[in-house]
């Protein structure tokens, strides 16, 4: 039997009439058209489908879209000010983290929770290895996606533009 | 991927727990409760398990909370892998959560899945289970019954089994408080980051003048399920904390166990793996203590 529920998704408000059994990220590609957000492996191992529910980076395939009933949702469609690309986007490109682009999506949303709990996550080199450990690329390797996280913090801190080895760029 | 999408069913969220209780004295068998999903969405996708019916318990309210109270810890089943990881109450177990914590799954995993659900679904690779084995913590059920409390070793029953009944919720966790001043270690063995333990081991420690005064040894994928290593523990108690009696109670830790044949791990390697993940458990917390007295 299905259920209506209402979110917010990327500011706006929607009102959608889900089969318990679909997941949010099935709901956001196939129901709201949103396909930024990719599969994988549809079993929590990827993290591609990784979206923010609530300000918190979370994989979409591993929750119901019934569960997000009330829920703040932002995919990598809200992240981009009109014309104007997030800092991480923008860090991404600069720093070449994105060979297919696959996983990009899921790398920015992660990024995007885990700058939002700690805007100074870079400054700890463990912790943020631990964070990018939680989503696979199969194609860069995790070099460039780091120099991006690290830029594009300093850049949300206000920071100005710094290349990778720190200086003033 | 058609395969990997759930198979139909009913969705239920109750607003209380004897609601949730109701809902299954009436449909348990041929249900199933989600709290974080982190496991159960896999074993929906996979068709592992196929319940008529979802009981959605994340609307219960006063599940999410980390009670320290007199001589236990209550952690309520809607309680995420990541609060422990942030842990910050006065008691050595928030110490033993926070260093575990990291090794439960990724921070996106970290922030949905509870330390609860983990109990319940009994992986035999879980930190989190070989915690509360070794803590000797209590589950708390409420069913069509009543209450009531399973201590976690009789909890544990196989691969995936537990003495929980399908009419009954898991509401909650009780932990003893360890005596103040003993001091916790995790070390883990995994083919790559991402993989379940291989095997794992916790140890919580106490020193009192020189000697062992309180020892708990927890091993993870070292049988169908979790174990403390009571004969290594034992063997340690009264005793000043040598590096040789480190190493012989590693040894006697690994002998308890009873660790399944897999490709990847014959039985005679993990064994090998648990006594150096336990020596190692050990001496860093010998070590630990030793560096801050003043800890207790």
């Amino acid at each position: 039997m299905n259920v209506t529920i209402e979110l917010t998704v990327n500011g706006r408000a929607h009102r959608l009439d889900v089969e318990p059994r679909t997941s949010l990220a099935d709901a956001l590609r196939e129901q709201l058209g949103l396909v930024g957000t990719t599969l994988g492996c549809e079993h929590g191992v990827c993290g591609s489908c990784t979206v923010l529910v609530d300000g918190t980076a979370v994989r979409s395939c591993l929750a119901l879209a019934v569960q997000a009933r009330d829920a703040d949702i932002r995919t990598v469609e809200g992240l981009a000010d009109g014309d104007r690309p997030h800092p991480l986007q923008e860090a991404f490109a600069a720093e070449h983290a994105l060979q297919c682009g696959f996983c990009t999506p899921g790398f920015l949303m992660l990024l995007a929770g885990a700058l939002a709990d700690d805007p100074e996550l870079d400054r700890d080199e463990r912790r943020l290895e631990e964070v990018l450990a939680s989503n696979l690329c199969r194609c860069t390797g995790y070099a460039g996606i780091r120099r991006a996280a690290v830029r594009a913090a300093a850049r949300m801190r206000g920071e100005g533009e710094r290349d990778s080895a720190g200086h003033a760029g | 991927m058609g395969d990997m999408k759930p198979a139909q069913f009913d969705y239920v969220a109750p607003g209380s727990v004897p609601e949730a209780v109701a809902v299954l004295a009436g449909r348990g068998p041929e249900s199933r409760v989600l709290a974080g999903g982190q496991s159960l969405l896999i074993e929906l996708r996979y068709r592992t398990a196929r319940p008529a019916l979802v009981v959605d318990v994340n609307g219960i309210p006063g599940l999410a909370e980390i009670a320290v109270e007199d001589g236990s810890v209550h952690v309520g089943a809607l309680v995420r892998h990541a609060q422990l990881e942030r842990a910050r109450f006065d008691d050595p177990l928030a110490g033993l959560f926070r260093e575990v914590a990291p090794y439960v799954g990724h921070p996106p995993i970290r922030a949905r899945g509870t330390f609860a659900g983990s109990l319940a679904w009994a992986h035999p690779a879980s930190e989190w289970c070989a915690l509360a084995m070794a803590m000797g913590a209590g589950i708390e059920l409420e069913g069509p019954a009543g209450r009531r409390t399973v201590p976690a070793d009789s909890w544990f029953r196989g691969r995936f089994a537990t003495a929980c009944l399908p009419e009954e919720l898991v509401t909650g966790v009780r932990l003893p408080r360890p005596p103040a001043g003993a001091v916790p270690a995790f070390a883990e063995l995994r083919r790559t980051h991402g993989s379940f333990a291989l095997a794992a081991a916790l140890v919580v420690l106490r020193l009192v003048d020189g000697r062992v005064d309180w020892v708990r040894v927890g091993l993870a994928n070292a049988a169908d399920v979790p174990l403390r290593a009571v004969e290594a523990e034992r063997l340690m108690v009264g005793e000043p904390p040598e590096p040789e009696l480190l190493a012989e109670a590693a040894a006697r830790a690994a002998a308890e166990a009873n660790p399944p044949d897999e490709p990847h791990a014959p039985a005679a390697y993990r064994r090998h793996a648990l006594a150096t993940l336990v020596r190692r458990c050990l001496t860093r917390a010998v070590r630990a203590r030793h560096e801050h007295p003043g800890a207790a």
